[in-house]
């Protein structure tokens, strides 16, 4: 082995742990603890919300449950699968927001269409939406 | 390396092509992959959300779901969340016993969640509550049952990979490849957050 073959070698070591910081799934133990115990307390909650019956308002523990739902998604994305702005040069940030423009217009849309046809229809009573297929 | 040694003419080849490349490729590409199947995911809710409410006067989520067992089902797939985190730590380490026991450790957690999920599944079909009775239902066995899917395919690649490191070690290519389980694996999870936030929770408030 040449001289030069370790150098390479240890050049490309450097670059890996150096590179280590930017990329995805190398977390300390402390980071995914913070993660799992936010995790917990974000889970428990809406199901406390739900199975206690906190709140009269069904549209107030709806909205809740998704705010929490949201927040735990990204401790997720953050803490257990390491997100972050710099991860191969940014791509799967841009990757992840191209991909939630198109979540929110399929959602969205689907929505919003079926909201209007369902609107357009011959009315309809409470009953007879119950028996839709 | 030896490789390398047997002809130094080829080694200019190597720098060119840099040698840390494929493997930060393979990240990327991994995660254009769970982006596409965050897609499908998005659709198949899209499904839920338009359908979810169109009983045929058949059961609805509130009589159907029981959120205890939805609890523990949310809690086995977060501690083999964590536990998979363990995994990669020890991997870091190059502690490859550990590393085998906190993946087993993992299985065992997810294979806990899909033996909830069927008991669900098999206790609503024998309720007469099975995909074919409305169209909530449909698209309630769509939805969860893709995510089910996906963690019965999660546990095999798993197993596979236990397999490989007990027989290879922690070499180069299985690291990549636990770094590409992990990344599918915390995806699961998260799309798991959606389907007890939106289907269940939600569900049952009415």
């Amino acid at each position: 082995m040449t001289a030069e073959a370790p150098a390479h070698e240890d050049a490309r070591n450097t670059h890996h742990g150096h590179s280590n910081g930017h990329e995805a799934g190398h977390g300390t133990f402390k980071s995914y603890m913070t993660g799992f115990i936010l995790s917990i307390i974000l889970t428990a909650i809406p199901f406390w919300l739900v199975m206690g019956e906190v709140f009269d308002s069904k549209i107030l523990t709806a909205a809740l449950i998704m705010v929490f739902g949201a927040i735990q998604i990204v401790v997720h994305m953050i803490y257990f699968l390491h997100m972050n702005t710099r991860s191969e040069g940014g791509w799967t940030m841009m990757a992840l927001i191209f991909t939630l423009v198109i979540v929110f217009i399929a959602l969205a849309g689907s929505l919003w269409v079926m909201h209007h046809l369902n609107a357009n229809m011959m009315p309809m009573s409470p009953e007879m939406m119950k028996n839709m297929p | 390396m030896s490789k390398t040694n047997v002809d130094p003419l080829e080694k200019p080849r190597f720098y060119l092509e840099e040698d840390h490349h494929p493997e930060s490729s393979t990240n990327l590409g991994f995660w254009l992959y769970l982006m596409s199947d965050c897609l499908i995911f998005a659709i198949l809710f899209a499904t839920y959300a338009v359908v979810g409410r169109n009983y045929a006067a058949g059961p609805s989520p509130a009589d159907l779901f029981d959120l205890p067992l939805v609890a523990i089902n949310t809690a086995m797939l977060l501690l083999s969340s964590i536990t998979y985190g363990f995994a990669m730590l020890q991997m870091e380490r190059n502690a490859k016993a550990e590393t085998l026991f906190w993946l087993g450790v993992t299985g065992i957690f997810g294979a806990i969640f899909i033996g909830l999920e069927l008991y669900e599944f098999i206790h609503l079909i024998h309720d007469g509550a099975g995909p074919s009775r409305s169209a909530f239902l449909s698209a309630f066995f769509t939805l969860v049952g893709t995510h089910g899917l996906h963690v019965t395919f999660g546990i095999i690649w798993l197993i596979t990979l236990m397999v490989q490191v007990s027989m290879k070690g922690l070499i180069e290519a299985n690291r990549r490849r636990l770094m590409c389980l992990s990344m599918f694996w915390h995806f699961l999870d998260v799309v798991w957050i959606g389907v007890f936030s939106f289907v269940y929770l939600i569900g049952v408030v009415g």
